[in-house]
């Protein structure tokens, strides 16, 4: 598989591509040289223990991480060049956080039109129409006019999926989107997602959903100590992981239970 | 045999309740009553004060201290924002700023500003514009350390969710951290006001007309004129009709704000993921 897209030309057709991606925070090496290549459409889930560089891997894609070495192309805008606009760049990379982080003093809709207008000088009015389009999509066209604090977690996260949506993102990253949520919630913001990556998104999913990444991912990542131990089709890395990591760590979530009272 | 826990605090709660009676009661028997009446309570010195008392006093109080206050918040904003800078020097002119006035009484500052900017500057501002920047220049010290523990204190993955949907640095700051560190710091900022309400009262070393007087130098005036202390409790009286209405309100922007977290799930978040 990764022959196959090394084999691609750059600037033809990938979505997302990666190349020696290295990250340190200070003397401490998160990153050591990630490569990774994303077609349009493509769903790849990147899992692994806690502290291995995900969240960081997937903060360095729309550079909310300045990596320290390595590059990253996404729809052919190389991010790292010393040269791009990252403001104009990003507009094009969604993001979901595990905290949702709506803006806290904006009711729903206008979390969802203060990025389309300030950012790409949409009107009020084709703002609005483009929101009132996303919330209905994530089944919360009512919830227009709440406050954020009014919402449940799961509702948040669907709004945050709606507002990344409405700046027509062509690629959306999720850092563990249903974490935070109560286990009764994390079934609505799955759907979503489902929803999203059967309309053909790119998606780049941090996750510990191993069931949703079986069924939508088409790609999984492991990570462990900054590097990709492990990727193949879902089912062949969950299903029968080669690497002993690999193996640990997937008995460790998917049979939590065997692991004594400690998560 | 000793007593009950609540037995216990019945007694002592007694005992708190007779020495404030008896701080009263020996109070009311030094004090010299016909004389406090005298003083205070003098109604026809009392009805020299009105009208203008309110109309010139007490309005000239509540227009120095908003010009004051609206130049200082600002000044104020700026130099948190220096203080919050990436440049070095910007940070340190703040920091000096900010120490200086807050070190310095107001008083000085009002001197200086009395006497150093005409001497300075070879020019005098009106009465009404040289109020609005000493009493600026000391507020927005004040204002600046409050409104930079503002913007540090609004969750950062807000400011995150706002750099991934594209807005620049200065969008972010303009469009989503103000706004939320201005609710933020609403409580503090109104206990800013009232400190500038009474610090109001020393710019009468400016060498004010009649008409532009303030509370305090009204009253005093009137102490002058009448021989009463009764325009001096006319000016407190006054000073707390704009103070307490301010007070509660700051009191109730804390509960409102110390009662619905606005921004908890966020700064769960980042606790766990940082
Ligand atoms: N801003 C930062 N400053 C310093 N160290 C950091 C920073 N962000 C992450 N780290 C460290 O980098 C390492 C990898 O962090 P990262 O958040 O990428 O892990 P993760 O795989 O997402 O873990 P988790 O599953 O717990 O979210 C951790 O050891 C973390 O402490
Ligand atoms: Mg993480």
């Amino acid at each position: 598989m990764t022959a196959q897209t090394q084999a691609q030309d750059p600037d033809t057709g990938l979505a997302v591509e990666i190349t020696g991606l290295t990250k340190s925070f200070g003397s401490l090496q998160v990153l050591r040289g990630i490569d990774l290549a994303v077609r349009p459409g493509e769903v790849v889930c990147i899992i692994g223990p806690s502290g291995s560089g995900k969240s960081t891997l997937l903060r360095c894609v729309n550079l909310l991480e300045e990596p320290n070495g390595g590059t990253v192309r996404v729809h052919g805008t190389e991010l790292t060049h010393p040269d791009v606009d990252i403001d104009a760049a990003r507009r094009q990379i969604g993001m979901v956080f595990q905290s949702f982080n709506l803006f806290a003093h904006l009711n729903v809709l206008n979390n969802l039109t203060v990025a389309q207008r300030k950012v790409l000088r949409r009107g009020q009015a084709e703002a609005e129409q483009v929101a009132r389009a996303n919330l209905a999509k994530v089944g919360l066209a009512e919830k227009a006019g709440a406050m954020p604090a009014q919402l449940s977690g799961g509702q948040q996260q669907r709004v945050a999926i709606a507002r990344a949506l409405s700046m027509d993102p062509k690629v959306m990253l999720f850092d563990e989107p249903t974490s935070a949520l109560d286990p009764e919630l994390v079934g609505d913001v799955l759907g979503v997602m489902r929803q999203l990556a059967d309309e053909g998104m790119t998606m780049l999913v941090v996750t510990h959903e191993m069931q949703f990444a079986r069924d939508v991912a088409d790609r999984v990542l492991f990570m462990d100590g900054g590097v990709v131990v492990e990727e193949g089709p879902a089912a062949q890395v969950i299903g029968d992981p080669q690497h002993e990591r690999t193996k640990s760590f997937l008995s460790r979530v998917l049979y939590p239970t065997h692991q004594g009272p400690s998560d | 045999m000793a007593l009950s826990k609540r037995k216990r605090s019945q007694v002592i709660r007694g005992v708190q309740y007779a020495v404030l009676v008896i701080v009263v009661v020996l109070l009311a028997l030094v004090a010299n009553w016909g004389q406090i009446r005298r003083a205070f309570f003098n109604l026809s010195a009392a009805g020299e004060q009105f009208p203008e008392i309110i109309s010139t006093a007490l309005v000239n109080t509540i227009i120095y201290t908003a010009l004051g206050f609206a130049f200082g918040l600002v000044v104020g904003l700026v130099l948190a924002l220096m203080r919050l800078s990436s440049v070095g020097p910007y940070r340190w002119i703040a920091t000096v700023y900010i120490e200086f006035f807050r070190g310095v009484p107001a008083l000085l500052v009002f001197i200086a500003f009395g006497y150093g900017v005409p001497l300075a500057f070879q020019a005098r501002f009106d009465n009404y514009t040289t109020v609005m920047l000493s009493l600026g220049l000391v507020g927005s010290a004040y204002m600046a350390e409050t409104i930079r523990a503002g913007i540090q204190a609004v969750p950062k993955g807000q400011l995150e969710a706002a750099r991934s949907l594209g807005m620049s640095r200065g969008r972010t700051m303009v469009t989503i951290v103000i706004p939320q560190a201005f609710r933020i710091i609403l409580p503090p900022l109104t206990n800013e006001l009232i400190l500038l309400t009474k610090d109001s009262s020393l710019i009468y070393l400016l060498g004010l007309a009649r008409d532009e007087y303030e509370l305090a130098k009204f009253g005093r005036e009137g102490l002058n004129t009448t021989g009463s202390l009764t325009p001096i409790l006319l000016a407190g009286l006054c000073y707390l009709i704009i103070t307490i209405p301010l007070s509660l309100l700051s009191r109730r922007l804390e509960r409102r704000t110390g009662g619905r977290k606005v921004s908890s799930p966020e700064s769960t978040g980042l606790e766990v993921s940082a």
